[in-house]
């Protein structure tokens, strides 16, 4: 009945290979804006079910900023990129450079509207080099609309993708990607959805039949 | 007092001086039902609107339709009357705007349509309700009076 009921080993190992690599040419990309060196932790890939989903990111409760971005065309579905404020903080600081210090605009009162555009980007850009690896390696063609950040509870946020997700299976694909920057450790995580018709579409063309 | 969570795409009933939570409700709608005479109160946490859509559908605590109605079999299991049943709802939050745009995917709106309907084809009238806007909300439903507390991150707390 689930799609995922029928995912064996070797399907989970190209999952794996996939954030492996979409991870890593993301993480080059947030090297390249912050002008810093960044590292990678080996990436973890799962597949969660819904209900444990926050567990993974901290909690139902833990408060974080989630940027989606919608997929569309030879793969159709939702990514999303996950952090925590901190996280966020550090980046939105080392891309202004001290700039985004203006306390009279904050928006959910932790970042103002400058600084809430960069969140923006950083998961624009991080979604982005994700996906472009993805479009290599399959050789489909990927589609992201414009990003849009919410700050908010785990569990909320992740409703989103979950209700996605739902329609055809009890389980999303989850990434957990940590890195650190000049030695500051960040920590994010995505979460990608494709659709059911997608998703086989992405397999068949890495030669992996479902 | 005895606290009981509730997952996403979960459902659970309870009596006084229980307690039923579920935390982070997004586009999903938290459907609290209590019954004042017998002080039992039942909470689901629901995900979409209609499970006769869905292929996909073996989890009755998932939808609307299949969660409200084993939520009021399990609450009259445990002694509840159907005819004294009350109904509070939260939820149905549009986390991004970028959903807006599509129809598809205005998918709080259609959960709280949906469980509107419902509780009208069970004649349970509904006392209270919070729902849409773009903020997650945490709420708790107290069997012993039917307090509903929501709580929110940057957008306080209130009891309904």
């Amino acid at each position: 009945m689930s799609l995922f009921s029928n995912l064996g080993e070797m399907h989970l190992d190209v999952l794996k290979e996939i954030g492996s690599i979409g991870t890593g040419n993301a993480v080059t990309a947030i090297s390249g804006l912050l002008n810093k060196k960044v590292q990678m932790d080996m990436p973890t890939v799962n597949l969660v079910e819904f209900g444990n989903l926050a567990d993974f990111v901290g909690g139902p409760e833990n408060i974080l900023v989630g940027i989606l971005v919608g997929i569309s065309s030879d793969i159709n579905g939702m990514m999303m990129f996950l952090m925590d404020i901190e996280t966020a903080k550090r980046l939105v600081d080392s891309v202004l450079n001290g700039m985004g210090q203006d306390k009279n605009t904050k928006l959910d009162g932790i970042f103002n509207e400058m600084e809430f555009s960069v969140i923006e980007e950083i998961g624009n850009i991080m979604a982005g080099s994700y996906l472009g690896s993805l479009s290599g390696l399959t050789n489909l063609r990927i589609r992201q609309s414009v990003p849009m950040a919410a700050i908010d509870m785990a569990n909320a946020l992740l409703s989103v993708p979950a209700i996605e997700f739902g329609k055809m299976a009890d389980h999303v694909l989850y990434i957990n990607s940590s890195f650190s920057v000049e030695q500051v450790d960040v920590s994010g995580y995505f979460i990608l959805v494709p659709d059911e018709e997608s998703f086989v579409k992405v397999m068949r063309s890495l030669g992996v039949g479902i | 007092m005895s606290k009981i969570i509730v997952g996403m795409a979960d459902l659970n009933v309870t009596r006084a001086p229980g307690m039923l939570t579920t935390l982070g409700l997004g586009s999903c709608v938290g459907i609290a039902l209590y019954d004042p005479h017998t002080k039992i109160a039942g909470l689901a946490h629901i995900m979409l609107p209609d499970s006769t859509k869905i292929e996909n559908n073996s989890n009755p605590a998932k939808f609307a339709d299949t969660a409200m109605a084993k939520l009021i079999q399990e609450m009259t299991k445990m002694g509840a009357n159907k005819g004294h049943i009350r109904a509070k709802i939260a939820g149905g939050a549009q986390m991004f705007a970028l959903n807006a745009k599509n129809d598809e995917m205005r998918i709080g709106d259609r959960n709280v349509e949906a469980t509107l309907r419902l509780l009208k084809q069970y004649t349970i009238p509904l006392i209270a309700y919070e729902v849409g806007a773009n903020f997650g909300r945490t709420v708790e439903l107290y069997a012993e009076d039917g307090r509903f507390l929501i709580k929110t991150i940057g957008h306080g707390n209130r009891i309904l």
